[in-house]
Order: C-alpha cells, then sequence, then structure tokens
C-alpha cells in the first residue's frame, strides 16, 4: 500500500507494521477530534470574553492590570517549550535517542512549570489590586478564561511526567510512542490558544 | 431540624433535606407524595441489591457487565438505564397533569416548589437521560456491526461515558431522597437559578448531573465519529454505509461541536454560584444572554442530535419492511449533512422575545424555516421507498408511519413558531410545550422504541411478542394526539406552559383529556413491560439464532443472533449498498470460510466504573459543600486515569479454536432452519433464516 507510507511521513509512526500504523492513524485522529471540542470551549470562552469586556462595574479595567513585560516572557516561555517539545519528538523518531528525549521532555517540563508561575505570579498581583474574579464581569470572564489555559499547562505538565516514568518503564513501545505524539499535539495546541489570548486578550487591552 | 448536621463531614445536609422527614412533619399529599417518590427510589434500589444477593449474580454483573468493554454490551446498558429514566419522568409527567386538571381555580395535591420540581426534572430526564443514553446506546449496538468492525475506535473511553452517564442519572435519582431538585426548568435560565434567588442544593443537582451527561455525550460523539472514519471494513465507501451510520456520524459530529456550549454554560454557572462569579448575575456587570446564548448554542443542534438517530432508524425499517432499496440514498445523505449543518444556525429562536433588533430575528426565523426543506425531503424519499414495495405492518413500521403523519403536523406549527411575529404570541404558552412534544415524541421516542423493537431479536436471539407490540403502539399514538392536541389549543387560548394552578374554567376540559391521554401514554410503556414479560417467559418459541429473522439488508443481520463477541470471524468484505441483502441473492452468504484464526479483543476493565463512582461521588459532594469528599472523588479520578495508563495487558486472545467452535455451531443452525417466507415472518416458524425472494 504505497498511501501508508506517505501517511504520517515525518511522524514518528511504527512504519511497516501495517496494524501499528492503523492504531496509531485512528489514536491520532481520535486526539485531534478531542482537540476540536477542546478549542469549542475556548472559542464560546474568547467570545464571552468579549461580551464582557465592557462589564468592569466601575472596576479595574484591563489597561489597569495587564502588563506588557510580564505576558511577553510567559509568551516567550510557552513558545520555547514547544520548540524543546519539537526536539523531543524528532529524538523519538530515532530509537536511539532515549536520553536525549527525556532530556528535551524534562526541558518541556521546567518551562511549563516556569510558565505556571510566572502567570501565578500575575494573578497574585492582579488580586492585590483587588482585581478579584468576583468584582466584576469583565474579571470573571478574563478568569474563566486565562486560567482555564493555566490549568491545560497544569494538565499538560502532569502527562509530561507520566510520559517520562512510562518512557523509564516501559521504553519507546508503540503506546508510548502514540501517547508522546498526542500530548506533542496538546502541548503545541496550547501554546496555539495562549497566543490567541496574548493577541485578543492581553494586546487589545494595553492599546486600550 | 434544619440546622445543619455535622457541618465538617456532612457539608449542609439537615434532617430536613429527607423527604420522609418532612412528610413526617408535615403530613400532607404534597409531602407524602414526595416521601413516597423518595422512598420509590430507596425501594427499588434495595430490592435490586436483594434480588442479586438472593440470585448470588454479583460476580456475573461485575464480570459480564459492569467491567465489560464490548460495544454491545455497552449499547444494551445504555439502553437499559433510558428505560429506567424513561419511567421515571413518565410519572412525572402523569403527575403534573394530573395536578394541572385538578387545580382549576382550586389548589389541586401539589405543591408549586414541588411542581416546579417536576417540571425540571422531567425535562432534564427525558433529554439528557433518556434520550441522549438511548441513541447512544443504539449508536454502540449498532454502528460496528454495520460498518463491518469487530469494536469500536476507543472501547475503554466508551465505557467510561456509559458509567459517567450513569453518575449524572445517579444523582438525579439521589435528589428524590436527599435534598431537592432545581426549580429552573430543563434549560437552568439564571439569574433564576444564581445563588441569591436559588440558595438551595436544587440547581447544583442539575449542574453536576447535566455536566456529567454533557461530558459522557462528547465522549460518546467522539467514539462514534472515529469509529465510522477508521474502523469500516474493506469496500465500506462512505457512500456504501448505512443510512443509520450516516445519521450516526452527522449526530457524533453534533455531539462533539454542540456538547461543549453546555459543558461551558453550566461550567461558567458553577462558578457564579460557588466562587461568586459574575457571568450571568443581575449585579456587576452579569449578564443572563451569555447563557442564554451558550445554551441555545447546544440546545438547538440537541434537538437533531435526538431526532437524526431516529431518521436513520427509520430509513432502515421502511426500506427493509418495503422490501425495496431506499429511495434517494444520496439525498438522503445531503439531506441529513444539511440538517446537521443548519441545526447550528437557528439558536436564537429560542428567544426571539428577549430584545434583539427585528433584523436579527428575521434572519434567524428564516434559517430555521430552512430546515424544513431538507426534512421534506427526507419524507418524500421514505414515501417513495414504500411505493409498490411490498410493505409488511409490523411494529417498527407502524412507528414508521405514525412518526411520518405526526411529524409533518409538528413541522407545520414548526413554521408558525420560527415566524418571529407569531413567535411572540404564543411565546411561553403551551402551544410551544405541544409543539416540541410533537416534534420529539414521534421524532425521537417512536425512532428509539422503533429501533429497540426491530433489532431486539438480533441483540438477544428472540424475536418480541408482536401484538403488545401493536398494543403499545396504539398506546403512543393515541396518547400522544390526546395528550398534546389540546395543548396547541390551550397555548392558542394563552395558557402559559409551567404553572401549577389554572384560573379559567374554559380549560377544563382540554385539561381532562390532554390528563386521558397522559395516562395512555403511560399505558404504552405498560405494554412495552409486558411485551418484553410475555416475550422473555415465550423466548424458546420465538428464537431465531440464524439472526435474520425480518430479510435485513444490512451486515449486522448477517451474523448469529445474539452476535459472538468478536462480531464477525471474518472481516466483510463490501461490494455496494445493501451488501447482505444482495449476497443472500447472488451467492451463498452463510459459507463456511476456508479456515480461522485468533482475534485480540480488549480484557475487562474497572477504571470506567470506578470513574463512574468517583465522578458521582464528587458531583455529590460539590452538591452538599461536602468538601473533603470533593477532593477525594476528584483525586481518585485524576490517579485512575493515570494508573490505567501504566496498564499494558490490555487485550486478551480468543483462540482460533473456540471461534472455530461457535461459528460451526452457527452454521449447523442455519443448515437446520428453514428460510421463511416474508409473510409469515411474525410466526414461530421464523429461525431467522429469511427466504430469499428474487
Ligand atoms: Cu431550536
Amino acid at each position: 500500500m504505497s498511501m501508508d507510507a506517505t501517511r504520517h511521513a515525518g511522524l514518528p509512526v511504527d512504519h511497516g507494521d501495517a496494524e501499528a500504523e492503523m492504531d496509531a492513524s485512528r489514536d491520532l485522529f481520535g486526539f485531534w477530534v478531542f482537540l476540536m471540542s477542546d478549542a469549542v470551549i475556548f472559542a464560546l470562552l474568547f467570545a464571552t470574553y468579549g461580551v464582557m469586556l465592557p462589564a468592569t462595574a466601575g472596576g479595574p479595567t484591563p489597561a489597569s492590570e495587564y502588563k506588557i513585560g510580564p505576558t511577553f516572557l510567559e509568551t516567550l516561555v510557552l513558545l520555547t517549550s514547544s520548540l524543546t517539545f519539537g526536539m523531543a519528538t524528532v529524538a523519538l523518531k530515532h530509537a536511539a535517542q532515549r536520553r536525549a528525549l527525556l532530556a528535551w521532555m524534562a526541558v518541556t517540563l521546567a518551562l511549563g512549570l516556569l510558565f505556571l508561575g510566572l502567570e501565578l505570579h500575575d494573578f497574585a498581583d492582579m488580586a492585590a489590586h483587588g482585581a478579584v474574579p468576583a468584582r466584576s464581569g469583565f474579571l470573571s470572564a478574563f478568569f474563566g478564561l486565562v486560567p482555564l489555559h493555566g490549568l491545560h499547562v497544569l494538565a499538560g505538565c502532569l502527562w509530561i511526567l507520566v510520559m517520562m516514568a512510562q518512557l523509564l518503564i516501559f521504553g519507546p513501545d508503540p503506546r508510548v510512542r502514540i501517547n508522546i505524539q498526542r500530548l506533542g499535539l496538546f502541548w503545541h495546541f496550547l501554546d496555539i490558544i495562549w497566543i490567541a489570548i496574548f493577541s485578543t486578550v492581553y494586546l487589545p487591552g494595553l492599546i486600550r | 431540624m434544619s440546622a445543619p448536621v455535622w457541618p465538617a463531614l456532612l457539608g449542609r445536609f439537615s434532617w430536613d433535606a429527607l423527604p420522609f422527614v418532612r412528610a413526617w412533619a408535615h403530613p400532607d399529599a404534597n409531602e407524602i407524595i414526595g416521601a413516597g417518590a423518595g422512598g420509590m427510589v430507596v425501594a427499588g434500589a434495595l430490592f435490586a441489591v436483594a434480588l442479586l444477593t438472593y440470585l448470588g449474580r454479583w460476580r456475573w454483573l461485575w464480570r459480564e457487565w459492569i467491567t465489560s468493554l464490548d460495544h454491545k454490551k455497552i449499547g444494551i446498558m445504555y439502553v437499559v438505564l433510558a428505560f429506567i429514566m424513561l419511567a421515571r419522568a413518565l410519572i412525572e409527567a402523569n403527575l403534573m397533569r394530573l395536578q394541572q386538571a385538578s387545580a382549576i381555580n382550586a389548589p389541586g395535591f401539589v405543591a408549586p416548589e414541588h411542581f416546579a420540581e417536576l417540571f425540571s426534572t422531567h425535562g432534564s430526564i427525558m433529554i439528557f437521560f433518556m434520550a441522549m443514553p438511548f441513541l447512544t446506546g443504539l449508536m454502540n449496538y449498532l454502528v460496528p456491526l454495520q460498518i463491518g468492525s469487530r469494536d469500536v475506535a476507543f472501547p475503554l473511553v466508551n465505557a467510561i461515558g456509559l458509567w459517567l452517564t450513569a453518575a449524572g442519572a445517579a444523582l438525579m435519582m439521589a435528589s428524590l431522597v436527599i435534598g431537592r431538585f432545581s426549580t429552573g426548568g430543563w434549560s437552568g435560565y439564571p439569574p433564576y437559578t444564581e445563588l441569591a434567588f436559588s440558595p438551595g442544593t436544587g440547581p447544583d443537582y442539575w449542574i453536576w448531573a447535566v455536566t456529567l451527561g454533557s461530558v459522557a455525550s462528547t465522549l460518546a460523539g467522539l467514539n462514534i465519529a472515529v469509529t465510522l472514519y477508521k474502523m469500516r471494513c474493506p469496500g465500506m465507501k462512505l457512500m456504501r454505509m448505512p443510512l443509520f451510520c450516516w445519521t450516526s456520524l452527522c449526530t457524533a459530529i453534533l455531539m462533539v461541536f454542540a456538547m461543549p456550549p453546555l459543558t461551558v454554560a453550566t461550567a461558567l454557572l458553577a462558578l457564579d454560584r460557588y466562587l461568586g462569579f459574575h457571568f450571568f448575575t443581575n449585579t456587576l456587570g452579569g449578564n443572563m444572554m451569555n447563557y442564554a446564548n451558550l445554551f441555545w448554542m447546544f440546545g438547538h443542534p440537541e434537538v437533531y442530535i435526538v431526532i437524526l438517530p431516529a431518521f436513520g432508524i427509520y430509513s432502515e425499517v421502511v426500506s427493509t419492511f418495503s422490501g425495496k432499496e431506499l429511495y434517494g440514498y444520496i439525498s438522503l445523505v445531503i439531506a441529513t449533512m444539511a440538517i446537521a449543518v443548519l441545526s447550528f444556525t437557528v439558536w436564537l429562536h429560542h428567544f426571539f422575545t428577549m430584545g434583539q433588533s427585528a433584523d436579527i430575528n428575521a434572519i434567524f426565523g428564516i434559517a430555521t424555516m430552512t430546515i424544513g426543506v431538507p426534512t421534506g425531503v427526507k419524507i418524500y424519499n421514505w414515501i417513495w421507498t414504500m411505493f409498490r414495495g411490498e410493505v409488511r405492518f409490523t411494529t417498527p413500521m407502524l412507528y414508521a408511519l405514525a412518526f411520518m403523519m405526526t411529524f409533518v403536523l409538528g413541522g407545520l406549527t414548526g413554521i408558525i413558531l420560527a415566524f418571529p411575529p407569531l413567535d411572540y404570541l404564543v411565546h411561553n404558552t403551551l402551544f410551544l410545550v405541544a409543539h416540541f412534544h410533537n416534534m420529539l415524541i414521534p421524532g425521537t421516542l417512536y425512532g428509539l422504541v422503533a429501533a429497540y423493537t426491530f433489532w431486539f431479536p438480533k441483540a438477544f436471539g428472540f424475536r418480541l411478542n408482536e401484538f403488545w407490540g401493536r398494543v403499545a403502539v396504539a398506546c403512543w399514538v393515541i396518547g400522544f394526539y390526546l395528550a398534546f392536541m389540546p395543548l396547541y389549543v390551550l397555548g392558542a387560548a394563552g395558557m402559559t406552559r409551567r404553572t401549577q394552578a389554572v384560573h379559567e374554567a374554559a380549560y377544563r376540559p382540554w385539561l381532562y383529556i390532554a390528563e386521558v391521554g397522559a395516562v395512555i401514554l403511560f399505558c404504552g410503556l405498560a405494554a412495552l413491560i409486558v411485551q418484553l414479560w410475555v416475550s422473555i417467559r415465550d423466548r424458546d418459541a420465538n428464537r431465531v439464532p440464524v439472526g435474520d429473522p425480518w430479510d435485513g439488508r444490512t451486515l449486522e443481520w448477517s451474523i448469529a443472533a445474539p452476535p459472538p463477541e468478536y462480531n464477525f470471524a471474518h472481516i466483510p468484505h463490501v461490494e455496494r449498498l445493501d451488501a447482505f441483502y444482495h449476497d443472500k441473492r447472488s451467492h451463498a452468504p452463510y459459507a463456511a470460510p476456508p479456515h480461522y484464526s485468533a482475534i485480540e479483543m480488549p480484557r475487562n476493565s474497572r477504571t470506567a466504573p470506578v470513574l463512574g463512582l468517583a465522578g458521582a461521588a464528587t458531583g455529590f459532594a460539590l452538591v452538599w459543600y461536602m468538601w473533603w469528599l470533593a477532593a477525594v472523588g476528584a483525586v481518585a479520578m485524576v490517579v485512575t486515569v493515570i494508573a490505567r495508563s501504566f496498564v499494558r495487558d490490555t487485550e486478551r486472545t480468543i483462540t482460533a479454536e473456540e471461534i472455530e467452535r461457535t461459528e460451526r455451531a452457527w452454521l449447523a443452525e442455519v443448515a437446520r432452519a428453514r428460510p421463511i417466507p416474508r409473510e409469515i415472518e411474525n410466526s414461530t416458524a421464523n429461525q431467522g433464516l429469511a427466504k430469499v425472494h428474487a
């Protein structure tokens, strides 16, 4: 079957074993469908944020709360983590490089945790100004959207830990390979969502 | 009495939360009904436990059903759950009708709060815990069989969906025994369901039950869609799929995209109620219209999630019992897709009266009416399928015919409602209630029951009793017309929906007729129970082990009834639409293959029931503010998922010898059976081997 050879060109799927190939194709496609469903959730929260932007109820506004420096730093950290995960995927392709794979995943994990730390610091800062979700509709919408992304990153970090443990226990068996690729899709997806948050929440808020 | 008991442990539980305690304190009809309902739940649960213990069936239940990952068993469990919930919601419907008929210038016997709980649970159950599990169960059972697959794409995800749905249903049942349910209707509109106006447990029960059901449906949709894309047997091109698969595919895609808005709506409402957010509140910038948009972005597609599978079922039924290929297959596929797409463009018609501009109302009104076009195409196709066919008026076929006539009627009233100025006139009246029951009873319930009757012999190996099936049809159809036609009249006369007492004596005769109709609808359910009882009693005379009792057309009829765990000993190859039907006519479909080989099937797993249990515990704990239990449940869920990801031994092998033994026994049955012409398919002579008509 010549089509199968090109179906996952460049992806570290089990080429050659037709059944494993079929399983991988099904599992990855299923995860894409899940991501589409998850994307709908984010899309609706973005829309809600857009609608509630003026509902500040006399409280803090985007201009008074958002800061370009820390958010830009967060963006850099998260984008870099996508790059390092990409390196991990490349390492996965070559069976001999388990140590490189683990190292790149560890770097990604560290960057993910750094991102979460920076974000939490931001939220604490906002809370210190009295910008808490219960203050206004605008802040509710902000805290409905942005921390949900953070929660996803947290889940991603947990997942990286689990996959590193499974790599050490099982080595790169087919299930580990498929799950690392799903994790990769998830991680890059979070990057895309963050870019949307940065460019539709923070940037317009700062331009005021 | 109403002081919290051990708040650190039991949260906001007080003795007053128990309906038995309330009935003891105030023994009036209202509280006694509440206590009776709670008592029925407790008695039912105790009876089930006692029966299982007496019969020594716990291990069997755990091994064969609860931990099973077999898509057929999961499908059957979904349908059983749906029937249990149908019984409860139908009893509630009868209680409401009885109350209204007895409360004309009188208080009646159900208090207003209690009445509001009744319509809220009735709607929530019928949609989330009757229609959804029923159709998910059917899709689970049928889709892999119809596309020549051994399994669904993700068996474990499938089981998790089932047990999360069961967890949501358990919360609905718990609300009868502990605390009170929401009084905010099935749509749970804030700000009424906000903490400020409904501080009790009601909206919280609603939120967590619906959220569990919604997440479960998203998973089910994902699984069915991927199954249909990736698991079809060789030659089963998309345009060779049975129409039920097509409607399942569109339903599944709708689930993947339409359930998230519901999850978002309930989650944001929970944030408002638990953490003081202001998404939908009256104060500090909250806006209820956010909720209306989110909810109906789910709510309208939901209408088609529950109706499209029935369209698929009727297509199979009409074609089979007319002995003809489906007329206009391609146009039916296109119409299905068109309906699925259009269903996302009309949600705003659920709030025409909430103050947007006339232009917006006009656009959404026109979009709404457009859906009538593909639906009309479908009706014509079914009629042309019957035309000059050899039509047999079996039970499923009678449902199909009743559906076509009744559904068209409902469609016409839908056009009335789609016209914004007319919608203003009948807004929030019983006219609307009549309309959506007019769509959902023939469009969903008839379809689901028709499917149950049609495929029951496939699932259990014996036919259902035809006489009691017809009695059930008569009850469902007559009951529907008596129960809901009066509501059109009452609605047009201005009687509002969700009203507990009536102050217009002229409504009396119509309310009485509606009450009689509700009782007859209940008799429909009773007839189904009798039918099941009689059929099980006479099962030996009605067995159809060969598996093709109705001269079926699609692949599921080509295997034994009930099917073996692996479905197909050899994965079929398909050359055209209705492959099995044509196989029967061109060559011998029951020939033994040259050899058998071993098959890998998923091993049973405890993961899904554990997740369901933890989900129910978490939801219950959140309702009652038992924070420690909520934390334990949530952590248990995460740990369970992670632990499962470390399990490697997930498959078991069915040996070639075992398969050969099973298949040989079946082929012997085939050789022994007498081919049955269609005219006597309902006689005991039918062993599931259809006589091939040229
Ligand atoms: Cu609608």
